[in-house]
């Protein structure tokens, strides 16, 4: 009998030596604790336990897990829905967590279904993925649970993760976001009501269950407890997903990566939907506050690193492209307009451009924002939006003697291949 | 009180825009933009567009 002792650091991925057995889940973090009373005690304690970490949702939407469960009345009995999507290109926690901590990620919907006398665990991963569908194969085939886990996928696009269109796929089998003008609400399956979190999310809080919210807040920031997974790529020598303890730099973060491949242009934070930071961002922490006053967040967890000789209009542009392509053609201001501002960016990344041109962008950006169903076109204004501010004077550059020297050189953002839908 | 268009069940006919200048304006692919809060000298005029609209893609909000 081995006795168990919390993890100091790594928390995650603590078991990562061990492999991914549920035996070795076992023997590194013990049974976990379970909050199935038959009235509604366990429930409380379970509520109160996300409260006073508080444990945040790592799915982007830093949205408080308390928060999601307070939506649900007492008596209903949701489908746990375990997001496993990934649609972020430049995202590899998924996979991470299905290779190293599966069971991690079961324990916590589990404990989450128990409490809330839930029968069914649906874990979503997207259709292509097929590394992260085999680890959570594995996992829950060694399990012998009275709760239902199975996998689902959906199809693989950058909006199939959002909440809202996870759920309407699951229901009605269309990967298309719904309208919901007061979020966050209520998402549901037939007639059932669907509580979503991210994988990562539940990692945390299988964790904070057995070794409690003192525990949890032992390590990051007072307003940002705990670590977090972020996925590190671009410039750095050893693009990964780490664990990350919040509070620490972002110039730690790429030094934990390896450290630069060559001089430090800046970073996209967040996801493609996410904000660049600029050349002076080295000493910024990593953590919700820190982020926030930088005019960011930090998504599901992800860092791309711009070294300094690329060219940040050029890398923009092809992001752009490319979520332009991802918008799954529901909503006017979507469709129409991700596709012009593509085309402002393209002019002036590779012709010489005017200045009215340039204002037919910042046009745009306010035509676009905030018009759709979804959160996709804000994304793709802020990305614009910060990353002309931050890298101002190679605008200026570009308006005032065309196309740069790096304009064509090979892309350091991952552009996978859209999907005909 | 706010104006919302539901972005996924507009058609952009337009409708509106025709309606209530005061109210919205069509971008550049016809689609409606919402310019200003709804004010109680506005209510009538919102409420028409909100029934006007083939669609039914407008909804007046109180938040
Ligand atoms: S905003 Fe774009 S991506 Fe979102 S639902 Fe509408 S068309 Fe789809
Ligand atoms: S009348 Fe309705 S369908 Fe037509 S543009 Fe206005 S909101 Fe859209």
């Amino acid at each position: 009998m081995t006795t168990i002792t919390a993890p100091t650091f790594p928390r995650l991925f603590a078991g990562i030596d061990v492999g991914p057995s549920y035996r070795a889940h076992l023997n590194r973090f013990g049974d976990r604790p379970t909050f199935n009373d038959r009235k509604a005690e366990g429930l409380r304690t379970l509520h109160q336990l996300l409260d006073d970490a508080p444990l945040i949702g790592r799915g982007g939407g830093g949205i408080a897990a308390s928060l999601k469960l307070a939506f649900l009345s007492t008596s209903t009995k949701p489908v746990i829905v375990v997001n496993a999507m990934e649609g972020e290109p430049a995202s590899s926690k998924g996979v991470a967590l299905a290779m190293v901590a599966p069971h991690l990620v079961l324990d916590g919907a589990l404990m989450l279904a128990e409490a809330l006398k839930s029968s069914q665990i649906i874990i979503a991963i997207a259709d292509d993925d097929t590394r992260t569908t085999q680890g959570f194969q594995r996992a829950i085939g060694e399990r012998r649970e009275s709760i239902s886990m199975e996998i689902s996928h959906p199809p693989a696009h950058y909006v199939t993760g959002e909440e809202s269109a996870l759920v309407h796929w699951l229901d009605e089998g269309s990967a298309l976001p719904t309208f919901r003008p007061i979020k966050p609400s209520f998402v549901k399956i037939g007639r059932r009501a669907a509580l979503v979190h991210n994988l990562e999310t539940l990692a945390h809080l299988a964790l904070l269950a057995r070794f409690g919210a003192g525990w949890y807040r032992s390590r990051g920031t007072s307003s940002s407890p705990g670590t977090t997974l972020i996925t590190v790529s671009g410039a750095v020598q050893s693009p990964s997903t780490y664990e990350w303890t919040f509070g620490r730099t972002l110039g730690e973060l790429i030094e934990q990566a390896g450290g630069l491949v060559e001089g430090f242009g800046g970073a996209l934070i967040g996801g493609y939907g996410g904000t660049w930071v600029g050349g002076n961002a080295l000493s910024l922490p990593i953590d919700h506050a820190s982020l926030r006053s930088a005019g960011a967040t930090l998504g599901p967890g992800i860092v791309v690193v711009l070294p300094k000789a690329s060219c940040p209009v050029a890398e923009v542009t092809r992001v752009v492209e490319w979520m332009a392509n991802e918008s799954v053609g529901q909503c006017g201001p979507c469709v129409y307009g991700l596709p012009a501002l593509a085309k402002d960016l393209r002019t002036l990344g590779w012709s010489r451009s005017t200045r009215n041109q340039f204002d037919r962008l910042l046009h745009h950006l306010t035509e676009v924002d905030g018009r759709g169903a979804c959160r996709h076109p804000d994304g793709v204004v802020r990305l614009i939006r910060s990353c002309l501010s931050v890298f101002s004077a190679h605008f200026d550059e570009h308006l005032r003697s065309g196309p740069c020297a790096a304009v064509n050189a090979p892309t350091v953002m991952v552009l996978p291949k859209n999907r005909r839908r | 009180m706010r104006l919302v268009v539901n972005p996924i069940a507009c058609d952009a006919f337009g409708y509106c825009a025709e309606l209530a200048p005061e109210l919205i304006h069509l971008d550049e692919w016809g689609y409606p933009v919402i310019d200003r809060e709804v004010t109680r000298g506005l209510l009538p005029l919102a409420e028409e567009i909100v029934a006007a609209c083939p669609r039914r893609a407008l909804s007046i909000r109180n938040d």
